[in-house]
């Protein structure tokens, strides 16, 4: 396969119709209204359904219909529509829909700024909407990751009847770089892909002894019932714990004498300097979540080697993920945490400056 | 023979069959269903003309008209 | 003999639980008919709203979804694009359709989606205990108009059926009510006219079924058709807004 120079937020759109993804409802904000626009034009290529709904709020609804008829469906938005859809995510947990939803964060809060930020993470991880449920939550750090994590959210959104945000932000959407897609789905995958839920979605229907009565919901006013059904979506959260956690060690070694942790686009400018620190004779070593949620925990602690005296967590926000590292440390090291608001996206000599601080 | 018949177990004695029917043949039984509902029955199913007035306004599909 | 009037097949054998002489259950058996006669049970789906008829999914005979408060033409369409071979209907009640889902339904109307929405109007919030509506009527006392819906504050009740007629793209719009034996034999024929336009592809089809709350309204069922007709009906009038398929604009 070849590669080709792609803006993130078509990339994704891409790499989603060639999974098989063919109903699409969204609406358009800054900066991801390129990832709706394509899907504009390319949806109905593949014969597929591409809606633009009149709101977030729609969309969202849309996206439970279309699940709920057992079908790969996708949306997208940025951090104030994500907010809307909060409702929605909560109904498709409830309800164990397969779902993805593209988040391409902005500054925050309230209306905020059009450039990018990771202000969404609590939002994405914890919860969001109501009620006790999780979302599988994969952060890419380039064009290439979001692409491919189109197709792995719809897979794992199937595997696991479950909502997936790809937690992506404005720099990533907007970049372009090279990209080499996964061969798009043929008719005979596309045909079992449109099957695989017909032992509990919305689908026609047989009289006699065959007949079903599928209903796709999330209210169960009995609350021993209820009680049973939130355990049950626990024993599913707990075996995605277990199974589904990815993360990156960059440069991890027992020679460490710092360990930072950063996710998408901050990463990429922490690894910038990890490298030069790393030519001066620093060792730094980087811990990049790629799943937020399930959130690679055991990963950080077992990075905490001897020499390692400083966890420092870099975020576009004001300290969001930096919870998660301090349950991982579990108080074995000092965590710091240094972070940009505003949609800024701090320099690789920001970071440097930080780090060497602590030498 | 025409005749309309009372599911005692959905019937919610809301009366509104007894307004409907024509033959004022439908009345509130002295029993009632396991809700305490005191549901309705036909007491005089030979002026039964299957006009299905009290099937047309059941909220609860109760009723069951034959002829 | 032969039994000419039974429970249709496209509703379950669970009874209803609505309160007596709640004219709910009327309404879902008319669909119930109109389903079982064009013979589309097998690839039909319904969506409940959020309102007393939360549960309307225990009642039909096939696949049915439930819907977040006001979202259900959203979810209609979601299904409807995602399997066109089916057909769908949603059942919303005075909040669900004209408070908060007053988007989704205007734009599913607008998109002319090929789905039926059936609208349950009687002015009034009942399961949650009888607050004030969208269509509550001028001076109506209600828990939270309890000095009266004051217009002037607030505004006058809505009405859907006007509202949806402004739209280009619906196909088919009608106001029914349910309080009697004859206005519910004309709601049938509305009803079944709908699903089977909905059988024919034909576009967005609607109907608003005008109906009581005897518990909210605190009246017995039969005084509350009474107070229906003399106090909805003059505002709410029945009647045919939108029929391209009979040639009314």
């Amino acid at each position: 396969m070849s590669k080709v120079l792609m803006k993130g937020n078509e990339a994704v759109a891409e790499a989603a119709i060639r999974a098989g993804c063919r109903l699409y409802f969204a609406y358009p904000i800054t900066p991801q209204s390129e990832l709706i626009e394509y899907m504009a034009r390319m949806m109905p290529k593949v014969g597929g359904t591409f809606i633009q709904a009149e709101s977030e709020v729609a969309a969202i609804n849309m996206v439970y219909g279309a699940s709920g008829a057992g079908k790969r469906v996708m949306t997208s938005s940025s951090s104030p529509g994500i907010s809307l859809k909060m409702e929605g995510i909560s109904y498709c947990a409830g309800a164990q829909l397969p779902a993805v939803i593209v988040n391409v964060q902005r500054g925050g809060p309230g209306l905020g700024d059009i450039q990018p930020a990771q202000g969404d993470y609590f939002q994405a991880t914890k919860g969001g909407g109501h009620g006790d449920y999780r979302v599988i939550v994969l952060a890419p750090s380039t064009v290439q990751e979001f692409a491919d994590m189109a197709a792995d959210a719809l897979d794992l959104a199937d595997k696991y009847r479950n909502p997936v945000i790809i937690l992506s932000d404005g720099m990533l959407g907007q970049m372009m770089e090279p990209v080499e897609f996964r061969p798009a789905k043929n008719d005979e995958e596309l045909q079992e892909l449109a099957k695989q839920h017909e032992n509990w979605c919305i689908c026609p229907n047989e009289d006699g002894a065959n007949r079903h009565h599928h209903e796709i919901n999330s209210l169960e006013i009995d609350p021993l019932i209820l009680e049973k059904h939130v355990n049950n979506l626990f024993v599913k959260y707990a075996e995605i714990e277990k199974y589904e956690v990815r993360y990156e060690e960059y440069n991890i070694s027992e020679e460490n004498e710092i360990i930072c942790v950063a996710f998408g686009t901050a990463s990429r400018i922490v690894k910038s300097a990890v490298n030069d620190l790393k030519e001066e004779g620093k060792s730094v070593g980087m811990i990049r979540p790629i799943t937020l949620w399930p959130y690679p925990y055991e990963c950080i602690a077992r990075a905490l080697h001897k020499n390692v005296k400083q966890v420092y967590v870099f975020e576009l926000n004001k300290g969001q993920m930096l919870d998660d590292v301090k349950i991982a440390v579990a108080g074995k090291c000092d965590v710091k945490f240094w972070g940009k608001v505003g949609g800024i996206v701090f320099s690789p000599e920001e970071i440097k400056e930080k780090l060497l601080e602590c030498f | 023979m025409p005749r309309m018949t009372v599911d005692p177990n959905y019937c919610k004695g809301c009366g509104l069959c007894i307004v409907a029917c024509p033959k004022k043949i439908i009345r509130f039984s002295d029993n009632i269903n396991a809700k305490g509902y005191h549901y309705a029955e036909c007491f005089d199913q030979d002026s039964c003309i299957a006009c299905k007035m009290c099937y047309v306004t059941c909220p609860d599909v109760a009723i069951t008209v034959e002829k | 003999m032969e039994i000419i009037a039974s429970r249709p097949l496209s509703l379950t054998k669970a009874p209803f639980h609505y309160c007596p002489g709640c004219l709910h259950g009327v309404a879902h058996r008319l669909i119930a008919e109109a389903v079982d006669e064009n013979e589309l049970r097998n690839v039909m789906t319904g969506i409940a709203p959020v309102g007393c008829s939360v549960f309307a999914y225990k009642f039909f005979d096939f696949d049915m979804a439930e819907a977040a408060h006001g979202r259900a033409p959203a979810v209609a369409t979601g299904i409807k694009r995602a399997r066109p071979n089916m057909h769908v209907f949603t059942y919303q009640g005075d909040g669900d359709l004209a408070a908060i889902g007053t988007a989704e339904i205007i734009h599913a109307a607008n998109r002319g989606e090929h789905i039926s929405v059936f609208f349950v109007n009687n002015a009034i919030y009942g399961m949650t205990g009888g607050q004030m509506a969208p269509t509550t009527l001028p001076e109506m006392k209600t828990t939270t108009s309890p000095y009266g819906r004051k217009v002037n504050d607030i505004g006058h009740p809505i009405r859907m059926c006007e509202l949806l007629a402004t739209l280009l793209s619906p196909y088919y719009i009608e106001r029914v009510s349910l309080l009697s034996p004859a206005d519910i034999i004309k709601a049938r024929k509305a009803v079944a006219k709908a699903i089977r336009y909905n059988k024919e592809e034909r576009g967005f089809t609607f109907v608003e079924l005008i109906s009581t709350c005897p518990t909210n309204w605190g009246i017995d069922p039969i005084k509350a058709r009474d107070w229906a007709k003399e106090n909805m009906l003059p505002f709410f009038k029945t009647g045919c807004f939108r029929d391209r398929g009979e040639g009314v604009e």
